[in-house]
């Protein structure tokens, strides 16, 4: 059930660095894809910080809570004899038998569920707590823009991401993941359950130093994947080099413009007014599937 | 005196931010929290004194000369790490969260639990002082507690070395890691910049530090690229509460610096952006709090 669909693309679009242009990319390539009748549905995986759809006119069509188990343990049953403490591997369970204290440390808590397998006497047992939400948007009339979002305090974004790559319906046939920057765990569920995966970089040191841990990552996962450099022109030759000499395939290299970053800054999509920009990421898409797809359309 | 510079969004400028405040004066202790995009020490160039593994969580190996194809472990699993594969049970690297619970109920004992010790810890020292440095290896959770312990190491050589300021460069977002970093410091600074995306990030960054009672300064980055957007920055600020430290504006020579291996203030301390660090920077640490 958690297996990609079969017939469905998914890309993800990512970045070790950021702030270097994934949300651009994603919102445009989103757009241009919808304007040529594709049936394609996006997902805001940014969940510590969505942002997708803000560039959108949308409308919320759906809702769902994400939760968590956690557990709730009777004081009156507990034998306060340590077990579930010792079972669980995150120091969620606080436990000092000669005071008969124990408890629940909820934001520690990784829905594992040990506690409840170590306690024989029946003292645990788990209620649900709210990690995030996912919302469905409606675009041009269509449910077609998923956005994973973790409540502020919550630790970890991965049960939300996945709960909203989950929800995409099979009525799409490409569907477009906006990926959380880094290249730990959230990072990583988002582009494991990918097809493909575009890095979007900066032609500059620390993009450079982040791209090669994205690269280092996605290799380690076997996850085929494009580099495009958003930027271009400003900083230095290194990135280019890095792609020639590592046989990695640049998809595209966007020139720095800096009235691209004020249409930006205001939430505008650039593709929407830009033909050429619409069809350099159209032609983008169509090279991936060439090479890597499985012909959906 | 320990300050955390952080920012929601990513590509903000905290880094480069970061790298002009521990240059500015005196000897400082500057650990980059951002364990796995960690980028100050391409300016630094520090000289490494100690490097230190660090245990990034477990994740379960099947032995299968034990396995009896039971599927326990797979019931049991709330991660949906196990599967049966060509009547093979399976476990996703990816998608183990390294809790025991199958290696602990399997009733062959066929499951072991691996340390995760590719991450590393460097630390030594830099032109301006003392710098540490995580380095998550490709995939590793990041669970925040690799950036306790570079802010432990930075404590310790802060007291061993008499610097009194601590810069934590933090990572963006405002997860475990974020919330690891701004846990306990003398001051936040907040990297924003006048986006749309920036405004919203900004405004639940402050939920995260407000929650944890702390003292934020606002800094908008490239304020030049939107005028209007950065007048909203401020009017939600004051009408928040919070401190604006000041405006920064859109210079190529952050990006040229960057390349040279440099600061922005040691790339040129005379121009415009350079000048305007240095009073928000004076600003924040003179501020009692």
């Amino acid at each position: 059930m958690n297996q990609p669909v079969s017939d469905m693309i998914k890309i993800a679009v990512a970045s070790g660095k950021g702030g270097t242009g994934k949300t651009y990319i994603s919102t445009n390539l989103f757009y241009s894809l919808s304007k040529k009748n594709y049936r394609v549905a996006m997902v805001d995986c940014d969940a510590e910080a969505p942002n997708a759809v803000a560039f959108f006119e949308s409308e919320i069509v759906g809702k769902t809570e994400v939760t968590q188990k956690v557990p709730v343990i009777n004081s009156d049953i507990c034998t306060f004899c340590g077990k579930c403490h010792e079972y669980c591997n995150y120091n969620a369970i606080f436990i000092l038998p000669p005071m008969k204290i124990v408890k629940v440390i909820e934001d520690l808590c990784h829905d594992c569920g040990a506690c409840s397998v170590a306690c024989k006497s029946g003292a645990i047992s788990e209620k649900p707590v709210s990690l995030g939400q996912v919302t469905t948007f409606s675009v041009k009339g269509k449910p077609s823009l998923l956005e994973a979002r973790i409540n502020i305090g919550v630790m970890s974004p991965v049960t939300v991401i996945k709960a909203a790559i989950k929800q995409i319906d099979n009525q799409s046939d490409i569907a477009i993941l906006d990926s959380p920057p880094g290249t730990s765990c959230p990072f990583v569920q988002t582009a494991a359950s990918a097809d493909y995966v575009i890095l979007v970089t900066e032609p500059t040191p620390f993009g450079l130093s982040d791209l090669k841990q994205s690269v280092e990552t996605l290799k380690t996962i076997n996850k085929p994947f494009g580099v495009i450099i958003n930027r271009a022109g400003l900083g230095n030759n290194s990135v280019m080099e890095y792609l020639t000499h590592e046989n990695i395939q640049l998809l595209l290299e966007i020139p720095f413009n800096k009235e691209i970053a004020v249409l930006y800054s205001n939430g505008r999509l650039v593709s929407e007014t830009n033909e050429i920009f619409s069809e350099q990421l159209l032609s983008v898409f169509e090279n991936i599937i060439e090479n890597h797809g499985n012909s959906s359309n | 005196m320990e300050i955390a510079v952080i920012s929601g969004k990513g590509g903000t400028g905290k880094s480069s931010i970061s790298a002009a405040f521990a240059t500015l004066n005196g000897d400082v202790v500057l650990a980059d929290c951002d364990v796995d995009a960690a980028n100050l020490y391409l300016l630094f160039d520090p000289f490494v004194e100690e490097e230190e593994v660090y245990i990034a969580g477990h994740k379960a190996v099947i032995d299968y000369s034990k396995c009896t194809n039971c599927k326990m472990c797979k019931d049991y699993c709330r991660f949906d790490a196990i599967s049966l594969k060509n009547d093979k049970i399976v476990i996703s690297e990816i998608s183990c969260d390294g809790c025991f619970l199958c290696s602990r109920i399997c009733p062959e004992n066929a499951i072991r639990m691996v340390a995760n010790d590719k991450s590393r810890m460097y630390s030594g020292s830099f032109r301006n002082g003392k710098m540490i440095y995580g380095r998550l290896a490709p995939g590793e959770e990041n669970s925040g507690k690799l950036v306790n312990m570079v802010r432990l190491k930075a404590k310790q050589l802060s007291e061993e070395n008499g610097m009194n300021i601590i810069i934590l460069d933090g990572p963006p977002g405002i997860g475990c890691p974020v919330i690891s970093t701004i846990t306990g410091v003398s001051k936040v600074v907040i990297v924003t910049e006048p986006t749309i995306s920036g405004l919203d990030d900004l405004k639940r960054t402050v939920g995260i530090v407000q929650k944890f009672n702390l003292l934020a300064y606002i800094i908008i980055n490239k304020y030049d690229l939107n005028f209007s957007l950065s007048a909203q920055i401020k009017k939600w600020c004051k009408e928040s509460n919070i401190t604006m430290a000041g405006e920064l504006p859109f210079d190529k020579n952050i990006v040229e610096a960057m390349v040279q291996g440099k600061s922005i203030t040691e790339f040129n301390p005379e121009i415009n952006i350079s000048k305007k660090i240095k009073i928000i920077w004076n600003k924040i640490i003179n501020q009692k709090t």
